[in-house]
């Protein structure tokens, strides 16, 4: 297959895709609601003591991120696995981890970028200062993608079960912790007035070590899924 | 002999001594065939025989417990995509998406696989009778109809074995003998099928069927 026609069906999947988001909106909409929701509450039950909102701050909106994530992962290939599309990705004349690529970031697009979109309201919201809000941007855009990347393995491997659902938390929860760790260490660190490379250096590996290895993986967990 | 005799090529399709177990019952083994263009592989046999299991292997969507399959002499396993170039599969979900149009799911199809250059999008619509609805969401199409697009797949690529499981599913009689002529035409370009069907299958005389009748092995 030439590279031309290899690019020509990354980016149809991809608008494929964004297309298929955008004719079901409403469903979309759900994980950013969720993200807003988690977050929005935290203050109401903490009470009003500024200083314990701001040191709780970054790790709710990470962690509500983290679950917001988690609960639109499935979505990424079950209508396409009942409704038999996924067959024919795996038997296409492209490599399916390209495709799998594109998939991820059409699912990254609809799911975690709107929460990147939304979070400096809501530091705002849990007092988090203004000199690190760019840092809990940049740890967003860093880490979201790789909650999507890792996430996919763990979707193609029980896309296949009736009640995937939990074993998809269990199978994805602990290898989502490491970014939790640096993100929300990076933002501590950004309030405190500390430079955050290492930090961030450390996210941006884990983005591209998961964007290599995660849709060769996912590739082959589906191929099990389906066989 | 027909035209089609004399457009044949090399290009063959082997099965060597295949093996299917599901859930501890062996469904065939030792089981070997060969197409070449122009003919079709047709499997016969009763529910649970293994025909679908047979053609999800034939496709290399799944793994025969053991032997081998080859495409014009390499095997299949080890071509992956290469391979996949070359066929088309249509199994018991249509794999359409419902939410986009025919034309949409069609763009899609073509784009996954190697494209024909000869056929337009709408001209394959049209050729499944599928005329007029371009532009409908698959969705309001009726249970027919969603099959008819699921043919039309097969027709944008350049595959030249199309593997089928069932294909005639909610056609009426009428597109049931509209599509036997597809696949006699696809059969006549120098291509294959594998195919399973409860339908007494029409196809004109000079086309060659390979029949394996799974259940009585």
């Amino acid at each position: 297959m030439s590279t031309l026609s290899l690019t020509s069906a990354f980016t149809l999947l991809l608008k494929r895709d964004l297309v298929l988001a955008y004719r079901r909106r409403a469903e979309m909409v759900n994980p950013m609601l969720f993200f807003v929701l988690v977050t929005a509450m935290f203050p109401l039950g903490i009470g009003n003591d500024p200083k314990l909102i701001e040191a709780v701050g970054p790790g709710v909106v990470w962690v509500a991120a983290l679950l917001a994530a988690l609960l639109s992962l499935d979505s990424m290939f079950r209508s396409d696995f009942d409704d038999g599309s996924l067959e024919q990705f795996m038997l296409s004349a492209h490599p399916v981890s390209i495709l799998v690529l594109a998939k991820v970031l059409a699912h990254w697009l609809v799911t975690g970028l709107p929460l990147f979109v939304v979070a400096p309201l809501l530091a705002v919201l849990l007092n988090v200062p203004s000199s690190a809000i760019p840092t809990l941007m940049l740890t967003l855009v860093l880490g979201t993608p790789v909650l999507s990347l890792i996430g996919s393995v763990g979707v193609a491997l029980t896309v296949g079960l009736r009640r995937g659902g939990v074993i998809l938390s269990l199978l994805v929860l602990p290898l989502y912790v490491p970014v939790l760790i640096f993100a929300t260490d990076a933002v501590k660190t950004a309030i405190v007035g500390i430079p955050t490379t290492a930090q961030l250096s450390i996210l941006s590996a884990m983005l591209v070590g998961s964007l290599v290895l995660a849709p060769m993986a996912t590739a082959a967990s589906l191929r099990i899924s389906l066989s | 002999m027909t035209a089609a005799s004399s457009t044949r090529t090399t290009t063959a399709f082997e099965a060597r001594s295949l093996e299917c177990i599901r859930d501890d019952r062996m469904l065939f083994e030792d089981l070997s065939f060969t197409i070449t263009s122009g003919q079709a592989l047709v499997l016969e046999g009763s529910n649970g025989s293994g025909k679908t299991s047979l053609l999800r292997i034939l496709c290399g969507i799944r793994l025969p417990e053991s032997g081998e399959l080859f495409w014009e002499g390499d095997s299949i396993f080890r071509l992956g995509p290469e391979f996949h170039e070359h066929m088309a599969y249509l199994g018991h979900k249509d794999g359409s998406k419902l939410d986009l149009t025919p034309l949409e799911n069609l763009r899609i199809a073509r784009g996954l696989g190697k494209a024909r250059a000869d056929i337009g999008l709408e001209e394959a619509l049209d050729q499944v009778g599928l005329y007029g609805f371009e532009d409908v969401p698959t969705r309001n199409l009726s249970a027919g109809q969603q099959r008819r697009l699921a043919i039309a797949r097969l027709l944008v690529t350049d595959a030249k074995l199309w593997i089928l499981d069932e294909p005639f599913t909610s056609l009426d009689r009428k597109g049931i003998a509209h599509m036997e002529r597809l696949f006699e035409g696809h059969l006549n370009r120098g291509g294959m099928a594998a195919m399973t069907t409860h339908h007494r299958i029409g196809f004109r005389d000079d086309v060659q069927l390979v029949r394996i009748n799974l259940s009585e092995r």
